[in-house]
């Protein structure tokens, strides 16, 4: 076996140099002829342990298709192929050279099972075939995947690798490979001690479970090395910990502030209590799904700009539903809140059954565009990209909002109407239509939100209630009337909920914020940022 | 309120037109026919689950009537919206009993809105089928439980985990929204694994509130729990919403299955219909149908019931397969009892065996619940699961769970002359627990 796997590691070093071997392809062909009639998994597991043993890294392309659930039989004949679904038929491809051999009918073809066990086995073996693959984002993935399985038989493939290496992040990465399995190795204490070092240089979380484990199963000097430096590497971690619950807080907040924006208008600004905020939310996520389905059907290329396109028309939807819900239904209302807020909780419930009614009641599939998928490392903490997008959208739309209202004439009526009414109409502002105007403007500002929101969280009627609730606390809490108040507001609860959560748990976390609100409303009745002067009592 | 009145009345004129070519009577007089009520949401945040349900239930009625009714009359449905409201389920179930004057009740999803008609059930004397996975630790005379109970797919899940196959996994994230079926299945599953030598500090429990959508420091602190150098997997009772939010947060932190596997008792196809579930791919759900089972009894209801609902995209699950085998049951049951007569049906009914939509039969047993195989299924690119593994043999539903203190000793067994839905095999006594 060790012979073998060395002969596994070293053969693609000799590949690269002599001609492929016609020999190997024939047996490779021989053992990938075996999945057609493996019964079980065990069975399976043993055919990609003898294709891994080979060691030519044309076994790749069948393994990684095996782990995909891509490799296919044809019952009649009981030939192995990669099959690539198009619509009803399967398109069938080589198992090494992925050429196109032909077409086939779903019905005549059976997949081959994988489990968890299995792709975890394969990405093993895939590991120490890729080791010297001319991709060097392969070759990291090849270096961390053997840095997980440290084995001693693999420290001479990895030397040669490290030798011929020339990208130095990638060789780094080999280098930590390399020490994970001097650790198993039976090389001398000094060896392993520069390996602990360098293990713990990583400061990682698997640098800190590789040590964890090792400590448990070595003594004397080792064991203590061990020991001093997972301690350091859990210093470092909780230095990162505090990095990764600001962020999440701040990616908390902006999502509290999205949500709430639109209200810091409708009520912060104008005073209506607009229970139907968040189904103007909903109705943005739903054009958003509408949005998707026409580029889905029509212009399938179009899709990484699905968002930018629903934006506008989510503004226009939501904005339109609330001009209309002023214009029918709020004006007739204006200070008397108890009826506007029974008035709105009712429409609210016409639009979450009407969208029922159309929708139905499930769940939409909203996408996540190629940009918005996947997380970037900084340092020891991931930030996922949907929720940086939603940071700098949310901060985006609070600078627009800001300006519309402190720098355009239609925000100074929209501030005098709210100022004082009566001076303002006989100035010859038409507040009616401010009102209108205002009350759209934070419908289709919550319309916005909706877009961005469709990415995080289920698209189905519902979606709007579990706002509404964080969206009033945030609005009260920041000051009502100051758009300042609402971003500070969303953040400092944002922040303040998730420091609380790895303590307290996600349940308790959330009422003890609530209870901290209601102590601080007691303190400051008007919110962070009150209002002064003769605005607060008009 | 998707088509609900326009459901009845297509499935009212299609009964009549049915009614009317048997017979060739010019009417249908009230008493000719049998009701049954369909208590599921069709408003509210349970519509999501519940509406498939109802029209479930309106298929296999329509289905019935189509084979020339029940005791030579015809069946008609009387569907009612309690909209996800509690107290409101309790109301309409009286509504149904009392005034509609229906035979048995098919409905109910959540374990409180179970509850709460329970009373009603057993103060009027009527039947109902309660169709969901649920946590155990009861059995009343009136209903029959046609979903699994914890034995039924929480402990199965788990032994398959243990498993070589299913990873041989040594630590255990139990995460679950915070009400009583993720309690009480927790709490079991904490028991169970104790008994199997696990330590307290490989087991992490975490309670989330309904609809939770921020799960940023939850799957980081499951990423760091699984870093310890011991195989770990999260046992997800995350109820409804909740689900899409935190799928895609695994996705995006980049957990994939081979690494930490979440196995979900509530996650269905309807759940996935939401989801595009790429990233999600060998993630486990365990239930006791797949809409992708392989047998020629389950191609023929997904075709009739694509038919039916006109929907070649409508997915199947398995609270539906439920519905199929309760409603089968309960004809069969009246068949043989020659009545629709409760306590004549109750009586009847255990024992009463048919053929499920996995290729075998279930049986309803002395406690009111039923035999089932248990199946764990790997979520695949499509939204449908393949199933990975299956018990050899079908699981009886145990309703007092072994592993719990308070109910080790409760057994419930509704024949006569025991008739008794807790019954103290230690002190010999009915009656053994205070709450039932």
């Amino acid at each position: 076996m060790t012979i073998l796997r060395l002969l596994a590691l070293l053969l693609p070093l000799l590949t690269a140099f002599v001609a492929p071997a016609a020999a190997d392809e024939a047996e490779l062909r021989e053992i990938i002829a075996k999945f057609a009639t493996a019964k079980g998994f065990a069975a399976t597991k043993s055919i990609v342990e003898e294709l891994a043993a080979v060691g030519d890294p044309a076994a790749e392309r069948p393994l990684v298709a095996l782990s995909d659930g891509d490799l296919v039989f044809r019952e009649s004949d009981r030939e192995v192929f990669i099959g690539k679904e198009s619509g009803r038929t399967v398109r069938l491809l080589d198992p090494l050279t992925g050429e196109v051999l032909g077409e086939a009918k779903k019905s005549e073809i059976s997949k081959i099972k994988v489990n968890n066990t299995l792709r975890r086995v394969i990405r093993d073996a895939v590991g120490a075939l890729t080791l010297s693959s001319p991709d060097p984002v392969v070759r990291i993935a090849a270096a961390d995947t053997m840095f997980k399985t440290p084995s001693a038989d693999a420290i001479d493939a990895l030397d040669a690798a490290i030798a011929r290496e020339t990208v130095s992040s990638v060789r780094r990465k080999l280098e930590q490979a390399r020490a994970s399995s001097v650790l198993v190795s039976d090389l001398p204490e000094a060896d392993k001690l520069a390996a602990i070092e360098m293990i713990a240089e990583m400061g990682s979380r698997d640098a800190a479970s590789l040590l964890i484990a090792y400590e448990a199963q070595s003594d004397g000097a080792l064991k203590d090395a061990a020991t001093a430096a997972i301690a350091k590497i859990n210093e470092t971690l909780a230095f990162w910990a505090v990095a990764q619950n600001v962020w999440y807080g701040m990616s908390l907040g902006s999502v509290l502030l999205l949500a709430a924006i639109g209200l810091a208008i409708t009520f912060g600004v104008m005073g209506v209590i607009n229970m139907a905020h968040g189904e103007m939310v909903m109705l943005g996520a739903y054009t958003t799904f509408v949005v998707q389905e026409l580029i889905r059907s029509t212009a399938p290329g179009l899709f990484d700009w699905s968002l930018a396109i629903a934006l506008p028309l989510a503004f226009l939807v939501s904005g339109a539903v609330g001009l209309a819900i002023e214009r029918g239904i709020i004006r007739f209302l204006y200070g008397r809140p108890l009826e506007t807020l029974l008035a709105t909780w009712g429409v609210s419930l016409i639009l979450q059954q009407a969208v029922r009614t159309i929708f139905g009641p499930t769940n939409r599939e909203v996408g996540n565009p190629a940009w918005m998928s996947g997380a970037v490392d900084i340092g020891q903490m991931s930030v996922t990209f949907n929720r940086l997008w939603i940071l700098v959208f949310a901060l985006g739309v609070f600078a627009v909002l800001l300006y519309v209202m402190k720098r355009t004439p239609w925000g100074l009526q929209m501030r005098a109407v709210t100022a004082n009414r009566r001076m303002a109409s006989s100035m010859g502002i038409k507040t009616p239509w401010v009102d209108a105007l205002t009350f759209a403007l934070g419908s289709g500002i919550a319309g916005i939100a909706g877009v961005a929101l469709s990415q995080i969280d289920n698209v189905s009627p519902n979606l709007g209630q579990g706002y509404i609730i964080d969206s009033f606390m945030v609005v009260v809490f920041g000051g009502v009337g100051n758009l300042w108040g609402t971003l500070v507001g969303a953040f400092s609860l944002g922040i303040l909920n998730k420091f609380l959560e790895p303590y307290a748990g996600a349940v308790l976390g959330k009422i003890i914020v609530l209870v901290v609100i209601i102590l601080f409303i007691q303190k400051r009745p008007r919110g962070l940022f009150a209002l002064k002067g003769r605005a607060v009592e008009a | 309120m998707r088509g609900s009145f326009s459901m009845i009345s297509k499935t009212l004129s299609a009964s009549a037109i049915a009614a009317g070519l048997l017979f060739s009577a010019p009417a249908q007089a009230q008493d000719d026919t049998i009701k049954v009520g369909i208590l599921h949401s069709l408003s509210g945040t349970m519509a999501i689950s519940e509406t498939t349900l109802k029209d479930t239930m309106l298929f296999l009625i329509d289905e019935q009537n189509k084979k020339g009714g029940l005791l030579g009359k015809q069946l008609e449905a009387v569907v009612v919206d309690p909209a996800s409201d509690w107290p409101l389920f309790a109301e309409k179930a009286r509504e149904l009993i009392a005034v509609d004057k229906v035979s048995a009740v098919f409905g109910c999803w959540t374990s409180v809105s179970r509850k709460s008609v329970l009373p009603v059930f057993e103060e009027l004397n009527s039947l109902l089928f309660y169709p969901v996975q649920y946590e155990g630790e009861e059995s009343q005379r009136n209903v029959f439980y046609t979903g699994a109970a914890p034995n039924q797919q929480a402990i199965p899940a788990v032994d398959y985990l243990m498993s070589e196959e299913g990873g041989s996994v040594e630590r255990w994230v139990l995460a679950g929204t915070d009400y009583v079926y993720p309690q009480t299945t927790n709490k079991i599953l904490q028991a169970y694994l104790k008994s199997k030598g696990v330590a307290d500090e490989d087991i992490m429990i975490n309670y989330t509130p309904f609809g939770h959508s921020d799960w940023q420091t939850i799957v980081t602190d499951i990423k760091n729990f699984g870093s310890a150098g011991k195989k770990t997997a999260v046992v997800s009772t995350i109820n409804g919403d909740a689900n899409v939010p935190f799928y895609k947060e695994l996705g995006n932190q980049g957990i994939k299955a081979e690494d930490i596997p979440v196995v979900a008792f509530s996650v269905g196809e309807e759940e996935l219909a939401g989801l595009d579930t790429t990233p999600l791919v060998g993630h486990l759900t365990a239930w006791n149908y797949f809409q992708s089972v392989d047998t020629p009894e389950n191609e023929e209801f997904i075709a009739k019931w694509k038919e039916y609902t006109k929907n070649p995209k409508r997915v199947t699950n398995d609270p539906m397969e439920a519905h199929v085998i309760g409603f089968n049951m309960w004809v069969k049951a009246v068949e043989k009892a020659g009545t629709t007569d409760p306590d004549a049906v109750i009586d009847a009914i255990v024992g009463v065996s048919v053929p499920n939509l996995t290729g075998g039969y279930s049986s309803m047993m002395p406690n009111h619940h039923i035999t089932k195989p248990v199946l764990i299924g790997e979520i695949q690119a499509d939204g449908q699961m393949e199933t990975v593994w299956e018990t050899t043999g079908l699981v009886v539903g145990d309703e007092w769970s072994d592993y719990l203190p308070d109910s080790k000793d409760l057994i419930a067994d509704w024949r006569k002359p025991m008739s008794c839905g807790n019954f103290n095999t230690a002190t010999g006594k009915c009656g053994g627990k205070a709450t039932n």
